[in-house]
């Protein structure tokens, strides 16, 4: 099973490459994205941003299970927090962001974001804009084995990650009269469709649907949308539709069949993400990952903290897990990864070493203990 | 100013009436004062005629919206309630270039202050500002309540769900102010004001302590949008103050959408109250829940009038083949008469209407039945 395409984003890439030439336009496209981080003995670098919340006991099981599979994987650990005090969690973010830029390649968990207006931007945010990483995925599959409320869920939801509601933008004209700015451009969106189109060529997905609030924001929604549709025009194979971001929700928590792959602007995916990850079983287990031109950075799909469990040793690796498989792919190693997968399907299948958000009753531990037995009768 | 002064004002609940961009509005607000138009936000004073009956505006709109009308008008004179209906025509006009609701509905509407309507179909194309959007503006209607409960006798993934949402309805990323900075650069502003956000959850407070729900929770993005949602978010906090027998508590989007969608149980007992976007995706989210917006009501409150509405389209395809569900349409017109306070007749149309779809007899197409429109209006006649 491995979810469809088996999270390939790594075959997303080189498909994308062998196409026709697609329009020459000056801006980033997909072809451009091809990149193969450097290999440094017999092992691959990674940065590894365990984060805030739950961050630290589940990128441990990823270490464990990675190590006793032998992947060729050197993790160059950086520990960034977004609770920490200012000075320190600015010192380690810029770290972060450097080793990022040296590795090209990351693995992260996630990190905390303070409410309060005196706190600091949210990390999460900053890195995705500072190594421009543009295009996050999230994959929304049930696991075999796992019920949930809906069948045949198998959804992708691509994300433009780098400008939208997230810009940063606000300002307080008077007091009491806020105004924060939604920003999009004709460059950001063209980049971010023709992602979601070869995406779903290399993922032999069939159907592309835009998620936009046209109808409100005529101009900006309106530019996402228009420019979509243009794209589209370059990819005749594929069944294009679009829909409006509210009928979108509705339709995803009564039908979500219907979907395949998706692409909106940064809010919406936020909100449709958690909307897709509730309907499989919550952001335990759903992967993902953030793309750029340089830089990818694998983390889960459905970003939460998770500061409620951290510390219980209740938290479900499954998710970290699962997006470090798509960094496996993505550097060609699909027999590690194919491996890993396997065995955690596999004990999720089983039924009986499960953590509380699945409703079992097992340990971090214990079900990573359960991944690595099943990965020695593989 | 006034808000400040509203804070430190000895009657905690004075409201705010004035709306930011209604400038007519802010005028005749100025001449009462809020204590003595009652203490709550947007209280109904109606108009009766001379029989007694409360006068109410009815906007049967367009399609299908004519014969759930019909539906909505025979039960509620089998019910006895004491309402007169005037019906009222909204078709669009152009005023110095805007669009605009023709002056005999506003001042239909103006008088018997409160208002039930049908689906209405928008002209799609440029310079087209939606008639909703547009009946919003026009009465200052700023806040949208949308109640949703699960139907028995219709089966969706999700059981017993009863949420309640309000959203405010006049500003956020609604604003309409937009521009292209250059060709290809287009910047949207979402506006958050201290008066708007108070009024609307003011309200949310007091609806929920009429409805007799015991927690309030704000809905929000704070940890992005640190300066709007955070405005909305501290005076949530400083009208919660108001509020002592109400526990407050706020949430962030991406975790009510994981959670509501997970199980909507634990949202049983609460109001959600959020700005414009998020009330706009979520009130549609919690009604893919029950089954589609053929089931949700929905009323939009305001200061000085209330229409209540159902929220789905026109649906033109079956129009006048008696297909049509005029549940939307009903549980709206039960709404409205909770406003009214005129509960009893409220909860003997809607129990008619719950038994009636529990039953599963005389269903409409869209529910899995072959009633017409008029034979499923007859069953719950009968229940009556």
């Amino acid at each position: 099973m491995m979810s469809r395409g088996s999270l390939r984003t790594a075959q997303a890439l080189r498909a994308a490459a062998t196409q026709q030439p697609l329009a020459a336009r000056g801006f980033a496209t997909v072809q451009s994205d091809i990149f193969k981080p450097s290999k440094f003995g017999s092992k691959y670098t990674v940065t590894l941003i365990p984060g805030d919340g739950i961050g630290g006991e589940v990128s441990e099981s990823v270490k464990t299970i990675f190590k006793a599979d032998n992947a060729p994987i050197e993790w160059e650990q950086v520990a960034v927090s977004g609770i920490q005090d200012a000075s320190n969690a600015q010192a380690a973010f810029r770290e972060s962001v450097a080793s990022l830029k040296r590795n090209k390649l990351g693995l992260k968990g996630i990190l905390h974001t303070p409410i309060e207006r005196s706190g600091h931007q949210s990390f999460n945010v900053a890195l995705r804009q500072e190594l421009d990483i543009y295009a996050s995925i999230s994959l929304i599959k049930n696991i075999p084995g796992y019920q949930t409320r809906h069948k045949d869920v198998d959804l992708c939801i691509i994300r433009e990650n780098t400008e939208g509601e997230y810009s940063g933008l606000e300002h307080q004209s008077v007091p009491g009269v806020v105004e924060s700015l939604k920003i999009i451009t004709r460059a950001k969106s063209e980049r971010i469709a023709k992602f979601a189109f070869a995406f779903a060529l290399a993922n032999n997905r069939s159907k592309v649907t835009c998620i936009h609030k046209a109808n409100i924001m005529k101009l900006a929604d309106g530019l996402f949308r228009n420019t979509f549709h243009a794209v589209a025009k370059d990819y005749p194979t594929l069944e294009v539709n679009d829909m409006i971001v509210d009928n979108a929700s509705m339709q995803a928590v009564s039908k979500p069949q219907q979907f395949d792959v998706m692409v909106m602007p940064n809010l919406y995916g936020g909100i449709l993400s958690n909307i897709g990850a509730a309907l499989v079983g919550g952001p335990g287990i759903v992967p993902g990952c953030n793309m750029g031109r340089e830089v990818a950075v694998f983390e889960p799909g459905c970003r939460h903290v998770g500061l409620d469990i951290q510390g219980k040793d209740q938290a479900n690796p499954t998710a970290l897990l699962l997006s470090g498989t798509m960094l496996l792919r993505h550097l060609g190693l699909d027999d590690h990864a194919n491996r890993i997968s396997k065995a955690t399907y596999a004990v999720i299948a089983e039924g009986k070493v499960r953590t509380p958000d699945m409703g079992g009753q097992s340990t971090t531990h214990e079900f990573t203990r359960a991944i690595l037995d099943k990965l020695e009768t593989l | 100013m006034l808000s400040l002064r509203a804070f430190s004002s000895p009657l905690p609940r004075q409201c705010l009436r004035a709306a930011p961009r209604a400038a007519a509005t802010w005028s005749i607000s100025n001449q009462r004062f809020y204590s003595s138009a009652g203490d709550r936000v947007a209280k109904y004073e109606g108009t009766k005629d001379s029989k007694g009956n409360y006068l109410v505006s009815f906007i049967e709109g367009d399609g299908i919206g004519p014969e759930i009308a019909v539906s909505v008008k025979d039960i509620f004179a089998a019910a006895k309630t004491p309402i007169t209906w005037e019906s009222v025509d909204v078709t669009p006009i152009l005023k110095d270039g805007k669009t605009a609701i023709p002056d005999a509905a506003i001042e239909n509407i103006n008088k018997n202050k409160i208002a039930l309507k049908g689906p209405l179909a928008t002209p799609i194309g440029k310079g087209h500002v939606s008639l909703n959007l547009t009946l919003r503006r026009t009465f200052n209607l700023f806040a949208n309540l949308r109640p949703c409960r699960s139907v028995a006798g219709y089966k969706t993934p999700y059981d017993n769900v009863n949420t309640v949402l309000i959203r405010e309805n006049t500003e956020g990323e609604y604003s309409g102010i937009e521009h292209v900075v250059v060709d290809g650069v287009v910047q949207s502003i979402k506006l958050i004001t201290r008066e708007a956000s108070e009024r609307v959850l003011r309200y949310a407070f007091q609806h929920a302590e009429s409805i007799g729900r015991k927690k309030v929770r704000v809905v929000h993005k704070a940890t992005i949008m640190k300066m709007s949602d955070g405005l909305f978010l501290k005076v949530a906090n400083d009208v919660a103050k108001d509020f002592p027998n109400i526990e407050f508590d706020a949430e962030l989007l991406d975790n009510t959408c994981l959670k509501m969608v997970t199980d909507p149980l634990p949202y049983n007992d609460k109001v959600l109250v959020m700005p414009n976007l998020y009330g706009d995706i979520l009130s549609d989210m919690c009604a893919g829940l029950i089954g589609g917006l053929g089931l949700t009501p929905s009323g939009n409150i305001g200061d000085e009038c209330s229409i209540f509405e159902a929220v789905h389209g026109s649906a033109p395809d079956i129009q006048g083949k008696a297909l049509a569900n005029p549940t939307a349409l009903l549980l709206s017109s039960i709404m409205m008469l909770r406003h009214m306070s005129l509960n009893q007749h409220a909860d003997k149309i809607e129990k008619a209407i719950f038994d009636t779809l529990a039953e599963g007899k005389a269903l409409t197409g869209d529910l899995g039945g072959k009633a017409k429109t008029h034979e499923y209006a007859q069953a719950i006649i009968d229940k009556l």
